[in-house]
């Protein structure tokens, strides 16, 4: 069982290797890159049921003993983790492989999308079977340095302009990063995660203090934590639908991934709990304060992405096991809902060729599928029972409400508006671009019409019905029915969350890891 | 031995420096505020590796005095050699993306998020589409029902050979096709 752990890193970065050689014929890349996907999929699924009924396993990369070479390790969070990254991961590669045949791969130069994408997928599994602190940052830079090209495809102007900002603020966070790890290595002498957890209690309160709020800095910059966040709605938004729609829901979940690690493991004192708590709560007021403001989906929604990463941090300030279950659901509900909502949106883009809600209108007659497909990861999304997000959210503000305290009242009552918030966002979007006629637009049409000229030069002149070609829509209402899963089988999928949240609270002793490694 | 002071002044040298560098707008200057940063972190990295001694690959029970406890410790330069590749490869595309954009803009600055202007440039006509409320209202209005009427027409997108008042002139950025005109 153990071997299977490299498994999940080593066969996505094949495939990459064969798609980039195979880039002159298009069939063989999908075929190579949906196989690696499949079977990696099916590994952490088998690793999720393994390590669910046993024990966490453990590899030692190249055979050195425990503490000093690598230690690929997996519990039930990245077990977890690995399966509904897969599945997103391979959802929208089905969603990016139907828009480029329709697009005849004018706008995403496949040959480079394909290996692109699953060293993405490569540095995304790294990163969660990582068990040392140094293989999480090659981990962060391998798929970092994907979404670089990701961010940048078919290097258009408006792509180059916001890939800076992007790829600048993701260099920055990176050198803290590896100055941390330096900082780290220089006080306990180790960069594997369990001894540091084991030998960081022995430092003194302001050493640790430091350490811990370094490694805090440069994974909430990735995971686009409040007065850190500034970066993503504006670079986001910019790149191809099914791009967007892998980075909203996957590469700021790897972040909050690493501050749970941080919070969980690394640092089990909670000196910096307080400061967690009002950081969730202005991550959460503000991001949905921007996304009531904005007028255009696809930053609606990455707006609404930067708020609800303050559930997560408030459910990691809590530090109860209850807490952190919920946590785990509610990163688990969040990555899938935010994925599905970015596909149905690059459906929308597709089919009104344009996501301003100002200029979209009409399309519930047009295209009720589509309607259906925004709504229900939409109210999903906003919290409203039954669905994933309101049993999330519920999870959480219990764990908070059951440890009591006036900052846990004034937080939950955060969560609560800023749930409302989003569904308004999202409610008002649905009525401007699918309640509205057609028709009863007040400004003139032509003025409007010569903005959008000016705003796509290049768009192809069409006033032919536009076609979205069905594998998109499959893709995406797979999407949906995997939300929509995470609803009904909510009990089985919640105790997961809920033994993992709690595993991860004991503390593990490196002999114990030395076991693992030699089973 | 022990530690040298001086690479520690550099390294806190190199790190003011590459935060001062990678704050301009301009794009190489990022690029050199970064390198500046990689090569900070780096030196922090060696710094870390403790008093500096033989080479790891000496065998501990040599001829001379040496001992294991005489060795250098290999992590850090383990660490620091794979850091390096990353800050390659990374300043390698960082150079293909300056190149390209002073390709398509002719300078190399990052500039303000356009949606964000537009989001504060907006007019008093767009606010009251977005309140969404009156929009309602003024449907109910005109017609008994929704579905009077309506015929699902399909999302068309004007044309200069539709309506001559428009011109297509923006320019592209495709090398190979003059500015303006449509092909």
């Amino acid at each position: 069982m153990n071997a299977l752990v490299p498994l999940v890193v080593t066969l996505p970065l094949l495939g990459a290797a064969i798609a980039l050689i195979t880039s002159r014929h298009r069939r063989v890349q999908v075929l190579v890159s949906i196989v690696t996907l499949s079977v990696a999929l099916v590994i952490s699924l088998v690793m999720l049921v393994a390590v669910d009924a046993g024990k966490p396993l453990a590899v030692a990369v190249g055979g050195w003993p425990v503490p000093f070479g690598i230690v690929l390790y997996v519990d039930r969070l990245s077990a977890l983790l690995l399966v509904v990254s897969a599945i997103v991961l391979l959802a929208v590669l089905l969603f990016s492989v139907g828009q480029g045949a329709a697009d005849g791969d004018d706008e995403t130069p496949v040959s480079i999308f394909h290996p692109s994408y699953l060293i993405l997928a490569t540095g995304i599994f790294d990163a969660f079977v990582a068990g040392d602190l140094f293989n999480l940052y090659v981990g962060f830079e391998i798929l970092l340095v994907a979404s670089y090209v990701l961010i940048t495809l078919g290097s258009t102007e408006s792509r180059i302009r916001t890939g800076v900002v992007y790829i600048v603020v993701s260099l920055v966070s990176s050198v803290l990063f590896l100055a941390a790890i330096a900082m780290i290595y220089a006080a306990v002498g180790t960069v594997n995660m369990v001894q540091i957890s084991q030998r960081m209690a022995e430092l003194p309160p302001s050493t640790q203090l430091t350490l811990h709020l370094m490694l805090l800095l440069a994974f909430s910059i990735k995971a686009a934590v409040f007065p850190l966040s500034f970066w993503l709605p504006d670079s986001y938004p910019t790149a191809p639908a099914p791009v967007t729609a892998v980075f909203a829901g996957l590469l700021t979940k790897v972040g909050v991934y690493a501050l749970v690690r941080t919070e969980t493991l690394l640092f089990r004192s909670d000196d910096v709990n307080v400061l967690l708590m009002w950081v969730a709560l202005a991550t959460m007021i503000v991001g949905v304060l921007g996304a009531v403001a904005q007028a255009e989906l696809k930053r609606i929604l990455s707006f609404t992405l930067v708020s609800h990463i303050g559930y997560m941090v408030f459910g990691l300030a809590v530090a109860t096991p209850a807490s952190i279950g919920a946590t785990i659901y509610y990163m688990v509900h969040h990555i899938v809902v935010q994925t599905t909502l970015f596909l149905s949106v690059g459906l929308i883009e597709r089919r009104a060729g344009s996501t301003s809600i100002l200029r979209v209108k009409g399309l519930m007659r047009a295209a009720p599928l589509l309607a259906a497909l925004y709504f229900i990861p939409a109210i999903n999304l906003g919290g409203l029972p039954p669905f994933s997000g309101f049993i999330g959210k519920f999870a959480l503000f219990d764990a908070a409400a059951s440890q009591g305290g006036g900052l846990n009242m004034l937080l939950i009552v955060g969560g609560i508006v800023t749930s409302l918030l989003t569904l308004y966002a999202l409610m008002r979007a649905w009525n401007l671009s699918f309640w509205r006629e057609k028709d009863d637009a007040p400004e003139t049409e032509t003025l409007q019409r010569i903005g959008y000229l000016d705003a796509a030069p290049l768009a192809t002149v069409t006033t032919e019905r536009r076609v979205i070609p069905r594998i998109m829509t499959a893709a995406t209402t797979g999407m949906v029915c995997v939300t929509v899963a995470l609803t009904v089988f909510a009990g089985p999928i919640y105790d997961v969350c809920a033994r993992a949240g709690a595993s991860i609270l004991q503390p593990v002793q490196l002999t114990q890891l030395t076991e693992e490694v030699g089973r | 031995m022990t530690l040298s002071g001086i690479l520690i002044v550099v390294m806190a040298v190199l790190f003011a420096a590459g935060v001062y560098a990678i704050l301009e707008r301009s794009l190489t200057r990022m690029l050199i505020g970064f390198l500046l940063l990689g090569n900070a972190a780096n030196l922090l990295l060696l710094i870390v590796m403790g008093a500096p001694g033989r080479a790891s690959f000496y065998p501990s029970t040599g001829s001379g005095t040496g001992g294991a406890e005489r060795i250098s410790d290999p992590l850090p330069q383990a660490l620091t050699l794979t850091a390096i590749v990353i800050t390659f490869a990374v300043s390698a595309f960082l150079l293909a993306l300056i190149y390209r954009s002073w390709q398509l803009g002719q300078q190399d600055i990052v500039v303000d998020d356009t949606e964000d202007v537009a989001v504060r440039a907006r007019g008093e006509a767009v606010e009251e589409v977005l309140d969404d409320e009156v929009e309602v209202e003024d449907a109910d209005d005109k017609d008994a029902t929704d579905f009077v009427g309506v015929v699902t027409a399909p999302i068309t997108v004007l044309h200069h050979r539709d309506l001559a008042g428009i011109h297509d002139d923006a320019p592209t950025d495709d090398p190979d096709r003059p500015r303006g005109g449509d092909a």
